[in-house]
């Protein structure tokens, strides 16, 4: 199988220090930890604040670089800065706050920012400038002021942004938490969209559980270590050890795993309404 | 204590071609001891109406009462009003300024004009309210979680020993533990110590487990005014205003579909529960 | 709504002047301001008027537009004025009351600088009004590229110059939102001398600089992400170029200035 994120025995401290710079002591936000991630694959990574899901996260496209061990994406050790701009052409990133990632006053600009810096071509930028803002149906707005697009809208132009550079990967470090229902939808829609279509690789990292549900593979931070790995069907049919993670379970799960606790004979790991409704009436 | 809004319109570039009303003819009342849930999808005016509240808007036309008295009345304190209608922003910990968590606390009540022993004796009781006990007192607010500083902030109004407290989203950006805490805390500051509160959310399933009085704003208008079971009737006309129901809203609905005699007014994990468990037994 | 604002005056219409290479613009405030210090004599002031006004006409932008512009130099034209009238003695004494004496010579001298200062402010906010910033940060990159030799950071500075811009608005509305946080807390900004009202900035300065450090560290790493590493191998989506009607502006302006120069020659 085609590996595209390869990480051994991964481990990231960071030094705390005091208020006269002395060294106070060290933090291990990651703690041995090894994966493999496939290409084409969505991902969701949980996890509560603190876990160390977003310092994973900053590992794929040498943002951060391991205290021990080897990241990998394809052949490319992170490690290695001669290829430091080819590993985040490749791995693209989306962040949290949506102000905080748009560079240019015109839609469009921004999206054109990654390709300027990868030195393509004017002619060529426009092709991929269109092509990313119709991806994420932002056409529209192309050459508005980000200031005036919601913050679902945002999101989708910073996406546009990471497509146009043409990544294999795209990694989006708690792209929904600052945005209203309306645009969590939005920006998981589009990037379900993008990794079906185009066959991008998706590691999302939220603590969203309602949008890990249509992801091929679930896992789980705690305390800097991978302690859960699995289909979504197999993670959330563990409620109690989720919540030994300080994580939640989709309301209908959760409802289901009370049914079940009172002897109805359900089966594991429900997620939707509609999954319960075939449940209960099978029963019946 | 009552608040009571008479036909409150606020209108944003009032000169423009195109005035945009962010609230329009909002007439409604806030009673003693109610906990409300204010929602509406962003831009739907709650912002702003709640920032009416406590002053710091003016409204275009219409009046704000409170306690019957007009609060732009001639002899009205604003500063009081401030004072007994708490409001927590989002993002609450983004005000805070002071070196060490208590001084920032502090800074309410001394705005008050209140002696010394009576600011700290309300910081550190606010910060006893929200869970954090004197070993946090002299800790910078940067040494904290993000959950932490929000209930700091928190704490930072509620120092004001506030009647009201209106709170925007407070667990924006929080994961579930943070999430809970909050909620749980604030539930506490309801049933113990009977402080009126109105919560801003997005969360459904949120509103329905701790409220007991729903307000649902869209285009600036209140659409439905109700407890959380009689608006949630309406889930098909809050999906055209861009919400929606709790799940198991939508789970009652479908499983009376398929012929079960459930009550479709069940909202919440444990009430759905309660209704399947009763269904099954019978049949 | 505070982040509607548009930043600088630019007046959004499409004209000839609109569309011309920012750079063509910059160089051409830069010759007609010159164009105004050679000017001398009354035919050189009736050139420069029909130059001015003819561009005026050609950009489609309301005069009213320039005219605000004025407002702001007011008191610097009236200073002017005043001094040159009573300070310019030369030619025919009108009045002479005491140590006062306006002479005919000192009336021309003050009308010709009052003049000389409006077309420069109205020239100037012409080419404010007809550029967006962004065109204006690129061209000012651009235009100043030669710098770069001396060793003078023209990318870094126009980055930041059009980061400035994105962020301003931003910034504003961050502030109207902690000034209602603290006003919440009782926080009173308007009343008391100068020091309580310097002291009762503190709650809003402090969080204002916390949270422009924390865009400024997210907005790094974003950029870093996108390959950003400064101006070197960077292409540009929308290079600059000049077109056909940028080489006849500069043509024009050439005339322009070589006319006035003729003009005090002559004169």
């Amino acid at each position: 199988m085609n590996k595209i994120i390869k990480i051994a025995k991964l481990i990231y401290e960071y030094t705390k220090y005091g208020e006269e710079g002395d060294v106070v002591g060290k933090t291990r936000a990651i703690d041995d930890v090894s994966l493999e991630i496939e290409k084409g694959d969505f991902v969701a990574i949980l996890g509560h604040n603190g876990s160390g899901k977003s310092t994973l996260a900053k590992h794929l496209n040498a943002i951060f670089l391991p205290t021990e061990g080897t990241v990998w994406l394809g052949e490319m050790d992170t490690k290695d800065t001669d290829h430091i701009w080819d590993i985040r052409q490749r791995a693209g990133m989306v962040f949290q706050n949506p102000d905080n990632q748009i560079i240019a006053n015109v839609v469009e600009e921004d999206v054109a920012f990654g390709p300027e810096n990868l030195g393509v071509p004017s002619m060529e930028i426009w092709e991929r400038v269109e092509k990313s803002l119709k991806a994420v149906g932002m056409t529209a707005y192309r050459r508005q002021s980000p200031n005036k697009l919601s913050g679902g809208q945002k999101q989708r132009v910073a996406i546009a942004g990471v497509v146009a550079m043409k990544p294999d990967c795209i990694i989006m470090d708690e792209p929904t938490a600052m945005l209203d229902p309306h645009g969590r939808a939005e920006v998981i829609e589009t990037v379900e969209e993008l990794n079906r279509t185009e066959g991008i690789t998706v590691v999302l990292i939220t603590h969203y559980m309602e949008e890990v549900i249509h992801a091929n593979r679930v896992i789980v931070m705690d305390d800097g270590k991978l302690v859960m790995d699995g289909t979504p069907r197999e993670i959330f049919s563990q409620v109690e050890k989720l919540k030994s993670y300080r994580l939640d379970v989709p309301q209908m799960t959760e409802l289901a795993y009370e049914l079940k606790k009172e002897g109805l004979p359900l089966r594991d790991g429900i997620l939707t309404v509609q999954e319960l409704v075939d449940e209960l009436c099978q029963y019946v | 204590m009552s608040i009571r809004l008479e036909k409150i319109d606020y209108i944003y570039e009032p000169d423009t071609a195109f005035p945009v009303h962010a609230t329009d003819h909002v007439s409604l009342t806030i009673h003693d001891g109610e906990f409300i849930g204010l929602i509406g999808h962003t831009g739907s005016g709650k912002s702003t109406l709640i920032q009416h509240l406590n002053g710091l808007i003016r409204p275009t036309s219409g009046k704000i009462y409170y306690n019957d008295k007009d609060i732009y009345g001639d002899g009205f304190s604003m500063k009081e009003l401030r004072s007994k209608v708490g409001l927590v922003f989002q993002y609450p910990e983004h005000q805070l300024f002071e070196s060490d968590i208590l001084s920032d606390v502090c800074f309410g009540p001394k705005n008050l004009g209140l002696p010394k022993e009576e600011v700290e004796r309300r910081a550190k009781h606010a910060l006893a309210l929200v869970g954090m006990d004197e070993s946090f007192y002299g800790l910078s607010p940067f040494e904290l979680s993000g959950g932490q500083k929000r209930r700091v902030a928190i704490a930072g109004v509620l120092a004001m020993e506030p009647e009201v407290l209106i709170l925007d989203e407070p667990t924006a950006g929080l994961d579930p533990k943070g999430r809970d805490e909050i909620l749980n805390q604030v539930k506490k500051l309801h049933e113990e110590n009977q402080m009126t509160i109105i919560l801003v959310s997005h969360s459904m399933e949120d509103v329905a487990r701790f409220a007991s009085r729903l307000i649902v704003m869209d285009h600036g208008k209140v659409q439905f005014d109700g407890t959380p079971t009689e608006v949630f009737r309406h889930y098909k006309e809050l999906e055209t205003m861009g919400l929606a129901a709790p799940q198991v809203t939508y789970l009652m609905h479908a499983l009376k579909e398929k012929g079960w005699d459930v009550n479709l007014d069940a909202i919440t994990v444990s009430q759905a529960k309660e209704e399947i468990l009763r269904v099954i037994k019978k049949k | 709504m505070i982040r509607d604002i548009t930043l600088g005056q630019y007046y959004p219409i499409g004209s000839p002047i609109h569309r011309l290479d920012p750079r063509t613009k910059l160089a051409g405030t830069l010759i007609f301001i010159i164009a105004l210090f050679v000017a001398k004599g009354l035919w050189a002031y009736i050139i420069a008027t029909i130059f001015l006004g003819a561009v005026i006409r050609v950009s489609k932008v309301p005069l009213s537009y320039m005219v605000r512009g004025l407002k702001s130099i007011v008191i610097l034209l009236l200073f002017s004025v005043v001094f040159n009238i009573f300070f310019i003695r030369d030619g025919v004494v009108l009045v002479q009351i005491g140590f006062i004496t306006i002479t005919a010579g000192g009336l021309i001298q003050a009308a010709y600088m009052a003049v000389r200062l409006i077309y420069l402010i109205i020239g100037s906010t012409l080419m404010t009004l007809t550029t967006t910033p962004n065109d204006l940060t690129d061209g000012l990159e651009k235009s100043l590229g030669f710098m770069k030799k001396i060793h003078v950071p023209v990318h870094e500075i126009a980055m930041m110059m059009s980061i400035a811009l994105r962020f301003i608005p931003i910034l504003i509305e961050e502030t109207d939102k902690i000034m209602k946080a603290q006003m919440a807390r009782g926080a009173d900004f308007e009343s008391g001398n100068l020091i309580q009202k310097a002291k009762a900035m503190v709650p809003l300065l402090v969080p204002l600089f916390i949270s422009a450090f924390r865009r400024a560290s997210d907005l790094a790493m974003a950029m870093e992400a996108r390959c950003y590493h400064g101006g070197d191998g960077r292409t540009k989506m929308k290079p600059l170029r000049y077109q056909k009607n940028d080489k006849i502006a500069y043509g024009i302006l050439l005339f322009f200035l070589v006319l006035m120069i003729l003009l005090r020659l002559v004169g």
